[in-house]
């Protein structure tokens, strides 16, 4: 409970912080409506490449934007040493990384939210056949993403080239999750009934999920005391 | 008789190959006030942090209130403030108050008598990032003392303040001192140090090279103890 109540006001804390300076809401948000331009440039839009490819598109845009939001998390600490006071505090590891990979997800989730709708207008795609799953799919591999970024943010945090070394650690470590959030993705926007493998890769997912957040809860500590 | 407020044995800390600490021992009691002294890069940082559970000794045994320090109980006792302000300049002063007091179940009320205390409760409302160096440094030292930690430590704390700021800081640590609470400070401001502290000690090198009480001739000469104690020029 203590653990729970310490994570929620680092998590408003770091809200507040963001929407302050919006610093990585506002490069984040622009760049994925990049990506879904300059991919849509690319493809044939409305066609059948796009709905079998749409999941892929999709992820690719949240996943470069999830990096610049999840590379502010700890790096938000670092001016004035405010990690040093959060570490010396009663608040736990996990309660830290809790708080901040529940912020992470939180912003990525708006960015997934405003891009949804974008990405149906540029590539004429029907994504609100199944809105309920897909949603749940974005929350599944929105964490994914926000567990592992904000795992690799504060292991990256005192890096001079983290902005470079942060994506190179996060993404071969996401390709599970991403595979799974693309394909399933995929199916959701197709139409017709869902292919007998849904069932698999959204276990895939929510296992991922599961075994990563545990990993880092019990890990974060270890990383924070150097 | 009570267990010491801190107690060191044989701490080592290595960086890389690099001996940071050497073999540090001592224990103080509750309520004493330990200025700790030496040169730039003598080991003085690298102890407090690992006092503040920052950083883990390579050898050694720390206790602060014969508890284990990245113990959450023990850690809600300590009142920590670093070379830096740990504040956020985009948050406002009562803002930040608010976020580190959640972690410490602070109240709304205890925030505004303390922003009262260090005379910013005028500019509570206005971000951090507007304040001068001098006003910064007292909202840190009010986070520090938010909480009623039984054991400050406080790195360089006279860094960056004006006359009045110095008195108000003596003032809070003496007060504290008086309810109980430990402070340990490391600074070159000596005489400031020296008007505090019950105890001295002198880190040359990484090695505890003097800790014992506050003598009259340490008051009087600042540079008695360095001149007596040290072997660094």
């Amino acid at each position: 409970m203590r653990t729970l109540r310490h994570a929620a006001a680092i998590a408003w804390k770091d809200l507040r912080s963001e929407l302050r300076t919006k610093e990585s809401l506002n490069s984040s948000l622009s760049f994925s409506i990049v990506v879904l331009l300059l991919l849509a440039m690319a493809f044939d839009t409305g066609s059948e490449i796009v709905t079998d490819y749409g999941g892929g598109i999709l992820w690719l845009a949240f996943a470069f934007s999830s990096t610049l939001i999840v590379n502010r998390s700890f790096a938000r600490e670092m001016p004035n040493d405010c990690i040093d006071v959060l570490v010396a505090s009663p608040a736990s590891g996990a309660s830290l990384f809790l708080g901040k990979a529940v912020a992470a997800f939180a912003l990525q989730s708006g960015i997934q939210l405003i891009c949804l709708p974008i990405f149906g207008v540029f590539y004429n795609v029907t994504w609100w056949r199944n809105p309920w799953q897909l949603f749940g799919v974005l929350l599944l591999g929105g964490w994914a993403m926000a567990c592992i970024g904000t795992v690799f943010s504060a292991l990256t945090v005192n890096l001079r080239l983290r902005e470079l070394m942060l994506p190179m650690l996060m993404y071969p470590m996401l390709v599970p999750a991403l595979l799974a959030s693309m394909t399933l993705t995929n199916y959701l926007l197709m139409p017709g009934a869902m292919p007998p493998d849904f069932a698999q890769w959204l276990r895939l997912l929510i296992g991922f999920d599961i075994i990563f957040t545990t990993l880092a809860l019990a890990l974060v500590e270890t990383i924070l005391v150097r | 008789m009570s267990e010491p407020a801190v107690a060191t044995a044989g701490v080592w800390k290595y960086f890389g190959d690099y001996p940071a600490l050497r073999d540090v021992s001592f224990a103080l009691d509750r309520g004493e006030c330990l200025a700790l002294l030496g040169r730039n890069g003598a080991g003085k940082t690298t102890l407090l942090r690992i006092l503040a559970g920052l950083s883990g000794a390579s050898k050694g045994d720390v206790k602060i209130y014969d508890g284990v320090v990245r113990a959450s109980a023990t850690r809600a006792r300590i009142g920590w403030l670093g070379h830096a302000i740990g504040l956020y300049d985009e948050l406002s002063a009562r803002e930040n108050l608010q976020a580190f007091g959640a972690l410490y179940d602070v109240s709304k009320a205890t925030i505004g008598e303390w922003l009262e205390r260090v005379n910013l409760a005028h500019v509570a409302d206005s971000p951090v990032r507007e304040y001068s160096r001098g006003m910064r440094q007292r909202l840190a030292v009010a986070r520090a003392f938010l909480h009623g930690p039984d054991l400050l430590l406080f790195d360089e704390p006279f860094t960056s303040l004006d006359d009045k700021a110095i008195a108000l800081l003596q003032s809070l640590l003496t007060g504290v001192r008086a309810k109980g609470v430990t402070i340990i400070l490391s600074t070159h401001q000596i005489r400031e140090a020296m008007e505090l502290a019950s105890r001295v000690a002198l880190i040359d090198r990484g090695k505890l090279a003097h800790f014992g009480p506050r003598t009259e001739e340490m008051l009087g000469d600042p540079g008695y103890i360095y001149r007596t104690f040290g072997t660094a020029a």
